[in-house]
């Protein structure tokens, strides 16, 4: 299996990434090679094999649910590229 | 004598004999940086002011009857620029970041705040930890302080370079794959990825959340018992936190390895690996012979699976952590948007660099539809595979003993235009990730002048066998009391 330029442009997509043509190019043979590579897990036989999305047995860690005080508005509000009354301000969405 | 160069418990008595003063800690680690840091580049940035002020407090505070205890007391300390420090900007060697100044502190700040130590600044690294060299920084390059033409390694290379430059007493690190293990060694000191979990990573900017770890950087294992002991712990806020009981680290350290049971993998000593290092390992091998502990050669089978499987996983869950920098809430917003989605490409294509748009890209291929299962499950199943081989040879042995990584540190620049060869320097390094049990790198000889550090490997939790193994090591040997000369 082999990526093309337009796997590349796709995937930049989904990724929200706009590339260069020449990131393009390098991206579609450094991807190849490194996907080349990860064929070698295809060697295995891996039926019946569990994956590991954990390496600890910890599952749905609960608390009580009671109200604590949270980061307000001012704080969160900080590191705002571009702030309007409290809010982060964004290009139109909707027409 | 340096202050540097003392024991911390020499510290300690001195510091409440008041025969030293936390503020005078302080001035030197500033003053090393001064002399040396234009050269090294390991910090980004630096908080000389709120330091000179904690030392103060501390000796105002030292004064009063009863005194500090903090386990840490006094001790100038610098951490990786991708754990969150209030009021203190944090990077994670990005343009995105830029100018971003966190909210609040990662729980290890607290803790380490807890324990006294006294803040120094923030260290330069890979770009969001990925790399193996620190030449993946967005600011500049950090330099092995053994030679300035080579890399430090990576991605916690400007925590390695300054503890070996004497810098500050210890630094915090991230490891994911090798990120403290492997600069640790390049750069001559000792750095301890715990258990994952062990750490709490809350505060922790995530690049892989199922193998990120934070450990610490020291000249010595004890230092790094030290410094476990005031950062372990059960934290609430991270869901991924173990819930067990904090053993005692610095009683574990008892010089006595007769009788320990030490497996060495034939695959970390195979093709690929610098004659230098494995004749090191040999060295250090017989060093425990000596003392009464018995190695074996041992089989890790799937050790071969472990890099690509490791690069599948961890940049898919990269692709899906970093998918929150897209200039909103924080961060590099580019001018001149056309819409909202615009807005998130254009800033996420300015703010990142050539690697971590890799990574990007690789994992969103990975996850992406149709080649889920042939990627990301496969590798999963895989993980599997490497955990099971762990888990059989630490039933027989004790811990497990190689090399760290196949060979010294690298010249600048000459790997960069290669992804995959760097990648194929984290081999000894990533099983142990993916089975996240716990490892530690201790200086074990010079390759042309270059440090070669020694990897202990343990079960799950037990730091204590590990560190006691490393521990021992160290008091036969003086590889830790060698200098860069600078």
């Amino acid at each position: 299996m082999s990526i093309t330029i337009k796997d590349v442009e796709h995937v930049a997509n989904l990724a929200r990434l706009e590339l260069s043509e020449e990131e393009k190019e390098q991206f579609t043979g450094q991807l190849n090679a490194i996907l080349n590579y990860a064929e070698k897990l295809g060697e295995l036989d891996t039926s019946g094999v569990e994956p590991t999305t954990h390496v600890l047995p910890i599952t749905n860690v609960m608390r009580e649910d009671e109200p604590r005080p949270s980061t307000g508005v001012d704080k969160a509000m900080r590191n705002a590229p571009d702030e309007d009354e409290g809010q982060f301000r964004v290009p139109a969405v909707l027409e | 004598m340096a202050t540097f160069d003392m024991r911390l418990q020499d510290i300690h008595t001195q510091l409440r004999a008041g025969e030293l003063s936390a503020v005078e800690l302080v001035e030197a680690s500033l003053r090393r940086i001064a002399q040396t840091d234009e050269r090294i580049g390991a910090f980004l940035t630096l908080d000389e002011e709120r330091a000179r002020q904690s030392a103060a407090a501390l000796d105002a505070r030292l004064r009063q009857p009863g005194g500090e205890q903090g386990l840490l007391l006094g001790l100038p300390v610098g951490i990786k620029d991708n754990i969150s420090t209030e009021g203190l900007a944090t990077t994670c060697a990005s343009r995105f970041l830029q100018g971003f100044t966190p909210i609040y502190d990662a729980t290890v700040v607290h803790k380490l705040a807890a324990a006294q130590a006294v803040t120094i600044g923030k260290l330069n690294m890979d770009e969001f930890a990925m790399g193996g060299s620190n030449e993946n920084s967005a600011y500049r390059a950090t330099r092995n302080p053994w030679d300035v033409t080579r890399v430090p390694g990576g991605s916690s290379g400007g925590s390695a370079a300054a503890v070996a430059a004497g810098q500050v007493y210890f630094a915090l690190g991230s490891d994911t794959g090798g990120s403290i293990r492997q600069p640790a060694s390049y750069c001559g000191v000792v750095g301890l990825k715990p258990t994952y979990g062990l750490v709490s990573r809350y505060g922790l900017v995530a690049f892989a959340s199922s193998l990120d770890q934070i450990g610490p950087i020291t000249k010595n294992v004890e230092d790094a018992a030290y410094v476990l002991q005031a950062i372990a712990g059960y934290d609430e806020r991270d869901s991924t936190s173990a819930n067990v009981d904090i053993p005692d680290y610095v009683s574990a350290l008892s010089g006595e390895v007769k009788g320990m049971r030490i497996g060495v993998p034939k695959e970390y000593l195979g093709a690929g690996i610098d004659p230098a290092v494995k004749e090191a390992v040999m060295e250090a091998l017989r060093v425990y012979e000596s003392m009464g502990a018995e190695w074996e050669e041992i089989s890790l089978p799937h050790t071969e699976y472990a890099i690509a499987a490791y690069y599948v996983l961890a940049s898919s869950e990269a692709s899906s952590n970093l998918a929150r920098f897209d200039g909103v809430r924080y961060g590099v917003r580019a001018d001149n948007p056309d819409n909202l989605i615009d807005l998130y490409r254009k800033s996420r294509s300015q703010g990142f660099g050539p690697e971590v748009k890799r990574r990007i890209m690789l994992g969103t291929y990975a996850l992406s539809s149709g080649y889920y299962d042939a990627y990301y499950l496969k590798a999963q199943k895989v993980r599997t595979l490497i955990k099971r081989d762990f888990d059989e040879a630490l039933s027989r042995y004790d811990v497990i003993i190689g090399p760290t990584a196949p060979t010294p540190a690298f010249r600048i620049g000459e790997q960069i235009g290669d992804p995959l060869t760097m990648y194929l320097n984290d081999i000894c390094t990533i099983p142990v990730s993916l089975a996240g049990v716990p490892a530690i790198s201790v200086p074990c000889g010079l390759a042309d002048g270059l440090p070669v550090g020694l990897q202990i490997i343990g079960k799950a939790f037990d730091e204590r066998t590990v560190l006691r193994a490393a521990h021992a090591y160290e008091q036969h040997t003086e590889y830790h009391n060698l200098r860069p000369q600078l």
